[in-house]
C-alpha cells in the first residue's frame, strides 16, 4: 500500500494495517484532508483480502484532539459540517469489515474520542486521557459518540461522561469497560503489536459479521436479531476459516485460519 | 437459454434471469428489457416453472438505463419507438415474479424492480431515481409504481431529491419485502421462490390478479373480481387436494391443474 497521504501515515505488515494520525505539532487534529484521507485508507483495507486487522493509533504524544478548532467560527454551520466531513469518516469505520482497534497513546478530545469510541477495540496507556470537550464549549458529543458510548458502557456512565466532561483516564476506561487494556508505556509498541496480530489471525469474515450485527442487535427486535445470527451463521458455515477450524479440532491441532 | 444481455437458467422449478451486462454495471438497454419480457413470457408459459426469479451481479442489479442510447432521441423518436410499451408486458406475467438486489437498482433498475412481485435485497442495497439530477425524470413506470407502493409524500420526496434510498427505509416504506445480508440475497430469495413452488400454482395466479387488481380499482370491482376468482379455484384438482389434505391432516401435494 502506498502512502501518499499529507496528514496521515499508513503501513501494512503480516495482515495488520497501521493507520497513525500525523499532524502531531498540532495534536493530530481532524483537518478536512485529515478526515478524507482516513476514509480513503479504511476504503483501501477494506478490499484488500491480505489485510486483516487495522490499528488507528497518534504520532507524538496525543490520539487525537478532535476538529482542529482553527477552522471553526461564529459562522460555521455545525449540523453541516458534521454530514459533509465527519458522518463519511465515522460510517467508514463502521462499515469496515476488519476489526478496528484504536491504539489511543494519549489524549482523545472532541471528536478524537468519538473515532475511538467508534473502534471496535481500545488499547489504552495510564496516562491516556479521553476527555468529552463538547459541553464546555457549549456543544454536545457529536460525530456518533451520543450513539457509541452508551452502548459500550450503559447510559448512566454515558451521560456521565458526556454532561460532566470529567476527563477518562486510562485505568478508568479500563474498569468501565471502555478499553480492553491498559498497557504500560514502556512496552506499549509490543504490546499493541501482539494485540493486533491475535486479532489479525483469527477469522475475520466471522469477526466481521460479529461487527456487522451485534451492536445492531442492541436496538433491534429480538426476532430480528435472531433471524441475523442465522444469515451470520450461514454465511460463517460456508466460510473456508470454519473448515479449518473443524478439521483443526478433530486434528488437534492449532487452526491456520485465512480470513475468509 | 442465455441471450446476449442476459443468463438463463432454472434452479429446479425457478427459472432464473441474470442481468449480464458488468462492464456498466446492468445498465438497461432497450435490447436487453426487450430479452427480459421476452424470457418472462417464455418461463410463464413453461410449465414446468413456478417461480421466476430475476437478479444483477453482486455489484449491482441495474444501475439505471444506457443514457448514450437515448442521448439523440427526441419527442418524436421518442414517441415512434415507444420504448417503454414493452415494459406493459412485465405487467401480464402470471407467475410470481422475485427480484434480488445486491447493490444499486438505479433509475430504470429500480423500474424494473417495482414490476416484480417480491423484492428481497442486501442491507446495503440502495433504490433511487437520479432521473431528476439529469434534467429528465423516471419513464418506464418509477413514479406510479413508487408512489402506489409507498404513497404520495415520500414518493415525491425520493423522486424529486433524487438521492439513493437504502434497504431498510424501503422495507421500512413497504417498498421491498425482505433483508438479507448481501452474501445471501440470492439463497433467501430461492428460499422464497422454492415456499412458492410449494404452493397450489392456480391459487398463486388468481391471488395475483386480484391484489392487483386492488392497486387501482373501485372497491366494489375489485370485490367482484376476488369473488369470481375464488369461485373458480374450485374449478381445479389442487382445491380438492388442498381441502382434502387439510381433513386428513397431512400436507397437501399441489399439481397446478
Amino acid at each position: 500500500m502506498g502512502n501518499t497521504y499529507q496528514t496521515i501515515n499508513v503501513t501494512q505488515e503480516n495482515g495488520i494495517v497501521t493507520l497513525v494520525l500525523n499532524r502531531p505539532s498540532a495534536f493530530n487534529a481532524f483537518t478536512p484532508e485529515m478526515n478524507k484521507e482516513i476514509i480513503d485508507a479504511l476504503r483501501k483495507a477494506n478490499k484488500d483480502d491480505t489485510a486483516r486487522c487495522i490499528v488507528i493509533t497518534g504520532e507524538g504524544k496525543a490520539f487525537c484532539s478532535g476538529e482542529d478548532l482553527g477552522g471553526v467560527s461564529e459562522d460555521t454551520n455545525h449540523a453541516d459540517f458534521l454530514r459533509n466531513r465527519y458522518h463519511p469518516m465515522m460510517k467508514a469505520v463502521k462499515q469496515t469489515s476488519k476489526p478496528v482497534i484504536a491504539a489511543v497513546n494519549g489524549t482523545a478530545a472532541g471528536a478524537g474520542m468519538s473515532l475511538a469510541l467508534a473502534a471496535d477495540f481500545r488499547l489504552v496507556r495510564p496516562e491516556t486521557k479521553f476527555v468529552s470537550a463538547f459541553i464546555d464549549i457549549g456543544l454536545v458529543p457529536d460525530s456518533g459518540f451520543m450513539y457509541n458510548l452508551p452502548r459500550l458502557v450503559g447510559y448512566a456512565k454515558a451521560l456521565e461522561v458526556a454532561v460532566l466532561g470529567k476527563p477518562i483516564t486510562g485505568e478508568e476506561a479500563y474498569q468501565l469497560g471502555l478499553a480492553t487494556k491498559v498497557i504500560d508505556s514502556s512496552t506499549w509498541d509490543e504490546e499493541v503489536a501482539k494485540f493486533a496480530e491475535l486479532l489479525a489471525k483469527k477469522p475475520t469474515k466471522a469477526i466481521s459479521l460479529v461487527k456487522r450485527y451485534m451492536m445492531d442487535g442492541m436496538h433491534e427486535p429480538y426476532e430480528q436479531a435472531l433471524d441475523q445470527e442465522a444469515q451470520a451463521q450461514r454465511i460463517a458455515g460456508l466460510s473456508q476459516d470454519h473448515k479449518e477450524g473443524l478439521q483443526a479440532f478433530k486434528e488437534k491441532r492449532k487452526p491456520t485460519f485465512i480470513g475468509y | 437459454m442465455s441471450k446476449e444481455h442476459i443468463n438463463v437458467y432454472t434452479e429446479g422449478s425457478t427459472g432464473v434471469i441474470q442481468l449480464n451486462r458488468p462492464k456498466v454495471a446492468n445498465a438497461l438497454n432497450r435490447k436487453m428489457v426487450d430479452e427480459i419480457v421476452e424470457q418472462m413470457e417464455a418461463f410463464d408459459r413453461d410449465e414446468t416453472i413456478r417461480v421466476i426469479f430475476i437478479k444483477g451481479n453482486e455489484k449491482a442489479f441495474a444501475a439505471g438505463a444506457d443514457i448514450e442510447e437515448m442521448m439523440d432521441d427526441t419527442p418524436l423518436s421518442l414517441e415512434q419507438l415507444d420504448p417503454f410499451a414493452v415494459w406493459d408486458r412485465m405487467m401480464l406475467i402470471k407467475k410470481p415474479i422475485i427480484a434480488g438486489v445486491n447493490g444499486f437498482a438505479l433509475g430504470g433498475g429500480f423500474e424494473l424492480v417495482l414490476h416484480c412481485d417480491l423484492i428481497v435485497a442486501a442491507e446495503d442495497a440502495k433504490f433511487g431515481f437520479p432521473e431528476v439530477n439529469l434534467g429528465v425524470m423516471p419513464g418506464a413506470g418509477g413514479t406510479q409504481l413508487l408512489t402506489k407502493a409507498m404513497g404520495r409524500a415520500k414518493a415525491l420526496e425520493w423522486i424529486w431529491l433524487g438521492q439513493p434510498m437504502g434497504a431498510q427505509e424501503a422495507l421500512n416504506y413497504g417498498v421491498i419485502n425482505r433483508i438479507a445480508a448481501p452474501e445471501l440475497v440470492e439463497e433467501e430469495a430461492l428460499r422464497l421462490a422454492s415456499q412458492l413452488s410449494k404452493q397450489a400454482p392456480v391459487s398463486l395466479r388468481l391471488i395475483k390478479e386480484a391484489v392487483s387488481e386492488a392497486v387501482d380499482t373501485p372497491l366494489n370491482e375489485g370485490l367482484t373480481l376476488e369473488r369470481k376468482n375464488f369461485y373458480l379455484a374450485f374449478a381445479t384438482q389442487d382445491q380438492k387436494e388442498g381441502m382434502k389434505a387439510f381433513t386428513e391432516k397431512r400436507r397437501p401435494s399441489f399439481k397446478g391443474v
